[in-house]
């Protein structure tokens, strides 16, 4: 074979995978659109400009990125970047200089990072809670009813591990209920739980209640009352950097607000 | 047996030497931030602690068994590709080399869909009482997945350009051909063949996408090294980047050992020794 050949094959492949990124990439920016439509209704309020990065726990995807929407159509010429992942991996982010105006921590620990360094302007504010659910395929192979199904014999059972937010809430619920589970993996991630679960490699996994309305049909959730042992508190705070203050103050009044209490408690989240 | 010439005329222009320096230091200069990153007084207890050497023991082990995958697998894929030509073989060697350029999440959900419960070959699999997901086999098959075309393209070379002079002497001489491949053309390339296994050693050992999508993440288990940095990074940045650091040590000394040797386009003389 020649080379021109083998190269020609090579970037064929680089080509078709350059395009599905790029597909990707064109689907978000759907906001932008719907900004116009409504663009009338803030005429009392002072007017509000610019643009802002909100660094939010990625449990907030769907939420956060509805307000967001919400936002900019409601204050014409302003612009909310929205950046997505563990609240640590944000954290570490943000201490090391990333450009965040707003932080939203998906639990106390990690906003206290920020705050113990300073970069925190003023009190972190309370917007939501969040709790552990059962998730199971829709069929049910283990038959699991309650929490302590979960430590049957032969149950392939995935959690999160104990270093992430949602696999120390689960170690809090089997103190407290003295049980003891033998996972079959110890994720990383939420997400990477609830993958298991809805690729039906697993039984049963330990998802916040939130997980499993996103889920849709793919998962059926079970709740357990105590899961009320472990309840994830989500602050929400101004990055004392910010050089839109203003703005940033006024995003957090809408998630905190009424507007805000809604979209989140339609996607499952608790008042804190 | 050095092949390089006495004259002292290398043919490059000496601006090349800027760049080539350039490029050295964008790969060393992570590592340098990196070391100068560690807790030096709490590096061994780190490295040292049960965690650590589960996950660098499982590492060896699984990277060990992926590496005999490949030479087993990668070996006769790589004698097809480069000896024998047949309808569809470029197409072939495309998707033989498609984990190259896959991110590794990518084929972890493909192994997931094959191997797994629900998965093409699972449902059998199960039936006949072998469950992959979860086990120590399902990080060896993610590993094998994506290390498998650096062994086939390191062999492939080799056997290219070694050429089949010796092969053909060795059949007119009476030789069947199974022995003139045990005798004559894997001799020739075995430096290829060495140099292709390390580097599928070396790709197995950093694998972690396709493991944490197909194989999930439990200590002894399916943990490997670079599951255990990911996960330590959660809580421990200190633990994370000794840990890292004993992973380059461990890929290092993997690749120095190998590329002290002359490898792929050996001379045949070098072969025969």
């Amino acid at each position: 074979m020649s080379m021109p050949r083998r190269l020609g094959t090579a970037l064929l492949v680089a080509g078709a995978l350059t395009a599905a990124l790029a597909g990707c990439a064109a689907g978000t920016p759907g906001a932008a659109g719907t900004a116009s439509s409504t663009g009338a209704g803030a005429s009392g309020t002072p007017k509000l400009s610019g643009a802002i990065t909100v660094f939010a726990a990625a449990s907030l995807k769907s939420t956060f990125t509805q307000l967001a929407g919400d936002f900019e159509a409601k204050n014409p010429g302003t612009k909310i970047t929205l950046n997505f992942a563990g609240s640590s991996d944000l954290v570490t982010q943000i201490t090391q200089g990333a450009p965040a105006d707003v932080f939203a921590s998906a639990d106390t620990k990690n906003m206290t990072k920020l705050t113990d360094a300073k970069l925190i302007d003023g009190a972190p504010a309370n917007f939501a809670t969040n709790v552990l659910e059962i998730a199971v395929p829709p069929s049910n192979p283990a038959s699991i009813g309650s929490f302590a199904d979960l430590a049957k014999p032969g149950v392939k059972l995935v959690v999160c591990a104990p270093q992430v937010p949602c696999g120390a809430a689960t170690e809090t619920v089997e103190k407290a209920t003295g049980t003891t589970l033998a996972p079959v993996s110890e994720e990383s991630s939420v997400t990477d739980v609830l993958g298991k679960v809805t690729s039906g490699e697993a039984d049963a996994g330990l998802v916040y209640v939130t997980d499993v309305k996103t889920a849709g049909d793919k998962v059926r959730g079970i709740p357990f009352a105590e899961s009320d042992q472990a309840v994830n508190t989500y602050p929400i705070a101004t990055v004392g950097t910010s050089q839109n203050k203003e703005l940033a103050a006024a995003f957090i009044a809408t998630v905190t607000g009424s507007e805000g209490k809604k979209v989140l408690s339609d996607a499952g989240f608790g008042t804190p | 047996m050095n092949r390089r010439s006495g004259t002292g005329y290398t043919g490059i222009p000496p601006w090349i030497y800027a760049i080539a320096a350039a490029g050295a230091v964008f790969v060393l200069l992570p590592l340098v931030a990196m070391v100068a990153k560690v807790n030096w007084p709490q590096f061994i207890p780190l490295i040292t602690s049960e965690s650590s050497l589960t996950a660098l023991g499982l590492s060896l082990r699984t990277s060990t068994a992926s590496t005999a995958a490949c030479i087993v697998l990668g070996v006769p894929l790589a004698l097809v590709l480069a000896r024998s030509p047949f309808p569809g073989q470029r197409l072939l060697r495309a998707f033989v080399l498609l984990p190259l350029v896959l991110p590794p999440v990518v084929g972890g959900i493909a192994l997931l869909y094959t191997f797994g419960r629900q998965g093409l070959l699972g449902k059998s699999l199960e039936l006949a009482g072998i469950q992959i997901a979860f086990s120590t086999t399902a990080v060896v098959l993610a590993q094998t997945f994506v290390a498998l075309p650096f062994l086939v393209v390191s062999l492939e070379g080799a056997l290219r350009t070694a050429g089949n002079k010796y092969e053909a002497v060795a059949a007119t001489l009476g030789a069947r051909p199974s022995t003139v491949l045990r005798r004559v053309t894997i001799p020739l390339v075995l430096p290829g063949l060495a140099a292709g296994a390390v580097l599928s050693f070396a790709r197995s050992l950093g694998e972690f996408g396709a493991t944490l999508t197909f194989a999930g993440s439990l200590q002894g288990v399916t943990r490997t090294l670079p599951l255990e940095i990911y996960l330590q990074r959660e809580t421990d940045a200190d633990a994370a980047v000794a840990l890292s650091l004993l992973l380059v040590a461990v890929a290092v000394a993997v690749v120095g050992l190998s590329y002290r040797r002359p490898r792929i386009g050996v001379a045949p003389e070098g072969a025969f020794r």
